[in-house]
């Protein structure tokens, strides 16, 4: 299926808020760790192959480099 | 203390002593695992094979351990696996551990009904030993020691090598050659062959450790356990209560150093305990490659084993898909030789173990790649692997320690009759048999047992009875055995036909190498004629 890029999260600030607490304590290296785990989570919760590559390309083309 | 191994005799060679070189119909170089065992397969197929190694005693060290269910049944076939389960350690499950708690569990085998094990364990110089005493005790085959092949002249048939012994060079001629010559193969360079792939850095200590310990039969293997803080250890038990431990040192580990028994013996005990018992038996460093041949077949040259294709050994895909090249190659071979067979056939041994040889290398790189990341990044994502799988069912199928050597299906070979109806069972066209637990004259028996030469028609129902049937089934002067389910055996538990969605009337045409080539839900002579010239790659 292919990737939601409409907005789909009920209360998105509310969901912005949570992650954003849930990782308010943590350094650098303990935050990449989560966000691996919590990616490789979401990516279960998929399932879809098709999905998920579209999504690893997109995340890829638009990503910024760091101290910008 | 280490046992001494064998030696074997050099002799000059009539051929050599008499300066008249003979005609070979073909020559194997190289008599590590897989060019005995492709010995002792063109021997079994009909033909007589001089071998040629460069040495004159089986492999030094710790090599090859792991001897997977599919080589075992093709050395059943050779009449040498008995031997060979009965010195090894037989294992099936393997367990992972991250830091010190265990995150993932496998079981290789966890169907009944087959007569190898999933597993065995044996220190290669055992394996060489067993099946250089076979090709011994075999008329059809010699041995020749201190045989190394310097040159190799393929402009004309039969080919010409320049051979050198301890009494000097001489010429010998061969119609085909099998190279087993192993990684550093010369005839590799000889035939111009290319080999792609990639090296890796990481090197990895490997220990020999004789000892009596409480581990049982199964393959460990940690990610950062206490003991080796930041790596990755493996460890596996070998005959004589001897154990290898494989420590993951890093890219940037000195071999030298790390080699020297004081450095070695700390980290044993460090992973033992210190009121351990053990002798340090063999230790080396080793780095290695993903990387294969061009072509498996260079002319009337056929490579096989690490001459073809090198693996990391996680997996264990390394000697066990080199056995299952001479499979997939001897009986082909044998029927160009009697002139059966076009040469052609030759050609799909490349389009069979070329596709499988890259399964090998797309699976132990991944592993590789799992067991020693490449970056921050894969560093990262592989550890959050291992934190999942400690809660997380769907995490644990992600940690990569090693997927285990399984036969490669020839999905794509020209040499398969495709399906023209449904079936249930996986036994589809290129796939290897399924063994089966079988009742023959009365005693329990094996499927695999009854496949072991030649073509064979596996029917399911009812006996076809015409007679001269076999000989409208012929492709050239090759005709199938035929081999009824319930006639000629019995499916004394019913396994053979789940396994194979026999119903009545289901017939599979079956390669020489206990590999289905085609399949129908009921018997037809010409479809079977057609599938077996096809199986020959017989243009029709």
């Amino acid at each position: 299926m292919p990737l939601i890029r409409t907005p789909n999260i009920p209360d998105p600030d509310g969901f912005y808020k949570e992650l954003m607490d849930s990782q308010r304590e943590m350094d650098a290296a303990q935050a990449a760790a989560m966000n691996a785990r919590l990616v490789l989570l979401l990516a279960n919760q998929i399932g879809d192959r098709a999905t998920l590559s579209e999504a690893i390309r997109t995340a890829a083309a638009t990503g910024r480099p760091a101290g910008i | 203390m280490p046992q001494s191994r064998p030696r074997y005799a050099y002799r000059c060679s009539d051929e050599q002593a008499s300066g008249r070189p003979q005609r070979h119909p073909v020559i194997v170089v190289g008599a590590g695992p897989v060019g005995l065992t492709a010995a002792l397969d063109l021997a079994a197929r009909g033909l007589r094979v001089v071998v040629l190694d460069d040495n004159d005693t089986v492999s030094n060290g710790s090599r090859a351990i792991c001897f997977a269910k599919r080589p075992l049944e093709i050395w059943d076939r050779l009449g040498c696996a008995a031997r060979l389960i009965d010195k090894g350690v037989n294992w099936k499950v393997g367990k992972v551990f991250f830091r010190d708690e265990p995150v993932f569990s496998f079981d290789l085998l966890p169907e009944r009904g087959h007569k190898m094990p999933a597993m065995i364990n044996l220190q290669q110089y055992y394996l060489e030993e067993y099946l250089v005493e076979a090709c011994a005790a075999n008329p059809a085959i010699e041995l020749r020691w201190k045989h190394r092949v310097t040159a190799l002249d393929t402009r004309s048939a039969p080919m010409t090598l320049t051979v050198t012994t301890p009494d000097g060079s001489f010429t010998l001629q061969a119609d085909w050659l099998v190279a087993c010559d192993g990684a550093n193969s010369a005839l590799r360079g000889m035939v111009g062959a290319d080999l792609g792939g990639q090296v890796f850095n990481d090197r990895f200590l490997i220990a020999d450790v004789t000892m009596k310990a409480g581990f049982p039969p199964e393959r460990w293997f940690w990610f950062d356990p206490p003991f080796h803080r930041g790596q990755s250890v493996l460890l596996h038990k070998q005959a004589d209560d001897l154990w290898r431990i494989d420590f993951q040192l890093g890219p940037h580990a000195d071999p030298v150093e790390e080699k020297k028994p004081e450095n070695v013996i700390p980290r044993i005990r460090a992973m033992l305990g210190p009121a351990a018992d053990f002798e340090l038996e063999w230790v080396s460093i080793y780095q290695f490659a993903c990387r294969r041949i061009d072509r498996f077949r260079h002319g009337r040259v056929l490579f096989a084993g690490d001459a073809a294709h090198q693996v990391s050994p996680f997996g264990a895909r390394g000697a066990n898909s080199g056995v299952q090249d001479t499979d997939n190659l001897a009986w082909k071979l044998a029927l160009v030789i009697r002139g059966e067979a076009p040469e052609a056939l030759l050609d799909s041994y490349h389009d069979e173990r070329a596709p499988a040889a890259d399964d090998n290398l797309l699976h132990a790189t991944r592993s590789t790649d799992f067991i020693s990341p490449k970056n921050d990044a894969s560093l990262v994502y592989r550890n959050a692997v291992l934190d999942l799988a400690r809660t997380e069912a769907f995490a644990r199928g992600l940690v990569n320690s090693g997927r285990l050597s399984t036969p490669t299906p020839y999905v794509d070979s020209p040499l398969n009759t495709p399906d023209e109806k449904t079936f249930e069972a996986a036994m589809r066209p290129g796939s290897h048999c399924a063994d089966a637990p079988i009742e023959r004259a009365g005693r329990p028996a094996w499927l695999l047992e009854q496949l072991i030469e030649g073509f064979t028609l596996l029917v399911f129902g009812a006996a076809p009875t015409q007679a001269g049937l076999i000989d409208t089934l012929a492709a050239g002067p090759v005709r199938p055995r035929l081999l009824c389910a319930g006639h000629d055996f019995k499916d004394s538990q019913g396994l053979l036909a789940a396994r194979y969605d026999g119903r009545p009337g289901t017939c599979y045409l079956i390669r020489p190498d206990q590999y289905v080539a085609a399949r129908w839900r009921r018997f037809d002579a010409a479809k079977i004629r057609a599938a077996l010239a096809r199986a020959l790659a017989i243009a029709t």
